[in-house]
């Protein structure tokens, strides 16, 4: 897009799209969209209160907790999928059923089995996020050129080199998309999770703002996770780019 | 070895009279964005009716010019003059042939060897009796449902060939039409390639990487340097095609001629 | 493998159907014994949860329930499926739709938008077109995305070749661009439908209770776990077949010999 012979970054559309909620907020043209600006001043407010902190100390945990398991498993679950047939058929099946369901059905089940704690939430962040890890896992790795396992072997790499020196990096391009995806659909979960069990975190707080119509607070509660999701989504997709070149040479 | 072709002497045979090139490149220069220079006062004329080949080294710059040809590419600077007047972008009377092919995967040979007629409106039935004939030409006949997928590499190309004739252009540009297909098979094209345009009267440019073949299909052979890519000579190996293609590539002057050739391009490979 | 197994037998064993048979017949008995120990007085038998299946298939438990769970859900792909496609499309062919939606898209699908659910009820009240809405606002970013991506990744070859042959504006949209494009459009409709049925089961957990969610937070609410999991079971179930049909249909339709890319 260009003004004045200027090309502007994509990235400023968004400013724009800020303007127009402006507008529309002091048009008051929708009660629930306050304007831009108020919702800007209600953030440090939000950030600075005690249950945000909170919230944001119990989401973290059950995130961080969460992912890391889906991480170890996913990854190597895929990778085995990938190298033994067997298990990629016994597993294959499973691991595509889920990746396409709507989970969220689920977190019911886990509430009436792990109660309103943070159990429940990082075993929501897991079921979420595994399966496409695990999926693209097994992709990455299946997708490995047989003439770079050939190769290494002829050269007598051992078992454990030629993981760590040649499927590694074969399959990273596919791995980090993995773990994007999983990184968005694990904070999904945290999210959904807290929603249905309502009392803690995030899903509590947002909760709380919609009913007591403090729509201010609630958008900047939103614009904060939002950011947040996609600041981490972006940082894997840096990495991603860094593999790029050579993701379609192999 | 550094003649242009304006004060050149022609070797092999005389120039073509005075008769205006089918097309004439002009002084064409060519840069392309991060200040890469890819072409520089590239010049030459492809006399009416006449095959002429560009051979020269990777990179030399060869396909770019046979885009700004076809009106893919706007130079930066310079001219190209069909029948005397300047190329503005893609035309009618110029047809484009792919070295990867080109084939829309999702239609059948048919449909791809019509594709050109389609673009240009023919009602239906008119454009596939058209292709139908060309993939007849082609040696195709019985594969007009199939799908590329289905075909060889081979085969492919004859579809593409196939696309370019149907639309009847006078001027036939050929980007490396045979690096992608068997060497056996190569051979055989490029036999097929001159049967075919013996009839017509149709003036053929032809990038290739290989000097035998464009010794052995060239009236006119236009060698390019690269760095940025020139013109290093335009040279016309006329030799004899009377008696059969296998004598033709065993011919002291054949055989000649790809020599001197190649002892040029290595120069300018050595520099 | 030892000599006195026949190659029948390991064949047939390693047999990927086999496989996927001997997989489930394992989950299911391990479900029952886990049902069985019990691991959790919430966690019933797969005997006990299939029971309970049948009977709200026989008595129209399941009938009633999915009445009102489907069509909010059909509504809301259709709409988003030929808006969105369309938007993607519009944002792929046009640099300034592209400058303007593309990065309120990306931030969308990377987003928690289950967040703004309950603040839909505000709007659109409880009824149909708030789970119109909710199924609308999770699959819309996928759909819109993969469009846009179908798109902007037409090989470049198959451009040229058709600018060489003075295809017009669009001639090219419509014979090249398009066709390249429906693998990766008809891949992000299948991807937005997964997304729908989550959008429709949460607007029914959190803001509606009508429905399969319903079932499962009024089971749950009574500790019927049998009657909880089945109704759980059924939609995962739903989902699935529903998702893996239209990618078997993908399949067939866009065989990969015949993309583009």
């Amino acid at each position: 897009m260009t003004l004045g012979g200027y090309k502007i970054p994509i990235a400023f559309s968004l400013l724009v799209w800020c303007l127009v909620w402006e507008v529309v907020g002091r048009l008051g043209l929708i009660s629930l969209i306050p304007p831009f600006t108020e919702v800007l001043g209600a953030m440090p407010e939000v950030m600075g209160s005690a249950s945000f902190v909170e919230a944001a100390a119990i989401t973290f945990q059950a995130y961080g907790i969460g992912m890391a398991l889906s991480l170890t498993i996913g990854i190597g679950l895929g990778i085995l999928m990938g190298r033994v047939r067997a298990i990629g058929e016994l597993m294959g099946m499973w691991v595509n059923i889920f990746e396409s369901s709507p989970l969220t059905a689920v977190v019911p089940a886990l509430i009436a089995l792990l109660g309103f704690g943070l159990s429940t939430m990082i075993v929501t962040v897991f079921v979420f996020s595994v399966w496409v890890i695990a999926l693209d896992a097994q992709v990455g790795v299946e997708r490995v050129n047989p003439s770079l396992v050939e190769m290494s072997r002829s050269f007598g790499a051992s078992k454990r080199d030629l993981y760590v020196k040649i499927l590694f990096f074969a399959a990273l391009p596919e791995l980090l998309a993995g773990i994007r995806l999983g990184l968005i659909r694990g904070l999904k979960g945290v999210i959904i999770g807290q929603l249905l069990i309502a009392v803690v975190g995030m899903g509590y707080l947002f909760e709380l703002y919609s009913r007591s119509f403090l729509m201010a607070e609630f958008w900047a509660l939103l614009i904060v996770v939002f950011a947040s999701a996609f600041l981490a989504s972006e940082a894997v997709a840096y990495f991603e780019r860094k593999v790029s070149y050579y993701a379609t040479a192999r | 070895m550094t003649d242009t072709p304006r004060n050149q002497q022609q070797e092999g045979e005389l120039a073509t009279g005075r008769e205006e090139p089918a097309v004439r490149v002009v002084d064409v220069t060519m840069d392309f964005a991060g200040g890469v220079r890819a072409l520089e006062d590239v010049s030459f004329a492809l006399p009416k009716g006449e095959l002429t080949s560009i051979i020269g080294p990777s990179g030399c710059g060869k396909t770019t010019t046979l885009k700004i040809i076809a009106g893919l590419i706007q130079p930066t600077s310079g001219d190209v003059l069909v029948d005397g007047s300047s190329v503005m972008g893609p035309g009618p009377e110029r047809a484009m042939v792919f070295q990867d092919f080109a084939l829309m995967p999702w239609a059948t040979v048919l449909r791809n060897a019509a594709f050109g007629l389609e673009l240009r409106g023919v009602p239906r039935r008119e454009r596939e009796a058209t292709a139908r004939e060309y993939i007849a030409k082609m040696n195709l006949t019985g594969f007009e449902d199939s799908y590329p997928h289905q075909l060889s590499g081979g085969m492919r190309q004859r579809v593409g060939l196939a696309r370019a004739l149907a639309v009847d252009a006078d001027i036939l540009l050929m980007d490396e039409p045979f690096a992608s297909v068997d060497e056996q098979i190569r051979r055989k094209f490029q036999e097929d390639l001159l049967e075919l345009l013996s009839g017509e009267n149709k003036t053929v440019i032809f990038v290739t990487h290989s000097i035998e073949e464009a010794v052995y299909v060239s009236d006119q052979v236009v060698i390019m340097s690269r760095g940025p890519g020139r013109v290093s000579n335009v040279v016309r190996p006329g030799i004899d095609r009377e008696g059969g293609s296998d004598q033709i590539r065993r011919s002291p002057e054949y055989l000649d001629w790809v020599e001197r050739i190649w002892v040029e391009l290595r120069d300018y490979l050595e520099q | 493998m030892p000599s006195f197994v026949p190659v029948r037998v390991v064949r047939a064993v390693t047999d990927p159907r086999t496989l996927r048979v001997l997989s489930v017949l394992v989950v299911l008995a391990l479900w029952e014994w886990a049902g069985r120990v019990p691991i959790s007085p919430a966690f019933p038998s797969f005997s006990q949860t299939m029971a309970a299946f049948g009977e709200m298939l026989v008595d129209g438990t399941f009938l009633d329930a999915y009445s009102e769970t489907i069509p909010p859900l059909v509504v809301g792909v259709l709409l988003t499926g030929l808006g969105g496609v369309l938007a993607g499309i519009v944002m792929g062919l046009s640099p300034r739709a592209e400058w303007f939606g593309l990065p309120v898209f990306i931030v969308l699908q990377a987003s928690p938008s289950a967040a703004i659910v309950p603040l839909i009820t505000f709007v659109y009240g409880i009824g149909f077109a708030a789970k119109v809405f909710a199924v609308v606002l999770l699959s819309a970013p996928v759909i819109v995305l993969n469009s846009y991506r179908g798109i902007t990744n037409t090989p470049r070859s198959l451009l040229e070749m058709s600018d060489a042959f003075l295809a017009n504006r669009w001639q090219r949209i419509w014979k090249i661009v398009l066709p390249a494009g429906s693998g990766l459009i008809f891949a992000g409709l299948r991807l937005g439908l997964a997304q729908g049925f989550t959008g429709a089961v949460l607007a029914e957990l959190i803001i509606t209770p009508t429905g399969v969610g319903d079932l499962i937070t009024f089971y749950r609410a009574q500790s019927a776990y049998p009657y909880m999991f089945a109704a759980i079971l059924s939609i995962i179930l739903f989902a699935s077949i529903s998702v893996t049909l239209l990618q078997r249909l993908e399949q067939r339709i866009f065989r990969p010999e015949m993309r583009a890319t």
